[in-house]
């Protein structure tokens, strides 16, 4: 389901098309900024959304995903390593310690099917939609 | 592990490329965020790579500059429309000199969950002389 691809003029297309109409919507503030660590990505379709958030050096088991109602509740932490006594610091630009993201979605959620994955410190959430908010096809009868 | 805090950025830094030159491939390129220590046992270097594992990156040491240029893929799921976006990936790129108390043929280099982790150690072995000058 996820394609991945190192060619990605199309997409980029989409993307940079997605900044002019942002650009245009809100006076030149293109990528929305993340309120709080991590960004998040968030895509739908019928059947669902799906959220990715960028979280290297974070154990799978340190993130914490809850859906209360329609909210997306994303926690997590990471720590640095030790590096003992005597130590110099050079450069420090990394974030650590706790992290909270919530996010509303569109729609309710089967919290028992969400999925999630966790490769090279990108996590990918899958949440199918509730069966019960699905748009429903409607028979048009002839009268 | 110790028990701290700093904050978190989420705002990614792109490569400042001189006026005129781009890269070949589309996509952006950014600075990647880097922890750098010292102890007794030399340089540590944590460099955060979301999305890159051992094969998209290249680790480089020319004259004792040391490149680091990786690639994170595009994930773009099938059959789904962007709703809200809060960062784009690309590539990554961060070049660092290295010092000559540095032993460069001992470099070990490890990626895990996305960070790489570049240990430097000191050199051991016979050092630079200083050459006292005297006045003639």
């Amino acid at each position: 389901m996820l394609r991945r691809t190192t060619n990605g003029h199309s997409v980029w297309q989409e993307m940079e098309r997605m900044r002019r109409e942002l650009d245009r919507m809100s006076d030149g503030f293109s990528l929305r900024r993340a309120p709080n660590f991590p960004a998040l990505n968030v895509w739908t379709n019928i059947e669902g959304a799906l959220v990715t958030a960028e979280v290297p050096g974070v154990e799978p088991d340190a993130i914490d995903i809850s859906i209360v109602d329609r909210t997306l509740i994303l926690r997590g932490s990471r720590q640095v390593d030790d590096l003992g006594e005597n130590v110099k610091m050079h450069r420090q630009e990394r974030g650590y310690g706790e992290f909270q993201r919530t996010l509303s979605l569109p729609f309710h959620i089967e919290t028992e099917q969400i999925k999630a994955t966790f490769k090279n410190g990108v996590l990918t959430i899958i949440l199918p939609r509730a069966e019960e908010e699905k748009p429903k096809k409607i028979a048009v009868q002839t009268a | 592990m110790s028990e701290q805090t700093k904050e978190f950025e989420t705002e990614k830094e792109e490569v400042a490329t001189p006026e005129g030159v781009e890269t070949t491939r589309t996509g952006r390129t950014y600075v990647p965020q880097v922890d750098i220590y010292e102890n007794a046992d030399g340089i540590w270097i944590w460099a955060d790579l979301p999305g890159v594992d051992e094969k998209s990156l290249d680790i480089t040491l020319e004259k004792s500059v040391l490149t680091l240029d990786a690639q994170a893929p595009l994930l773009w799921p099938e059959g789904y429309n962007l709703i809200h976006a809060e960062y784009e990936t690309g590539n990554y790129h961060r070049a660092f000199k290295l010092s000559e108390t540095v032993d460069q043929d001992k470099i070990e280099a490890t990626i895990k969950n996305g960070v790489l982790k570049l240990h430097i150690p000191f050199a051991t072995g016979p050092q630079k002389r200083q050459i006292q000058v005297q006045s003639a």
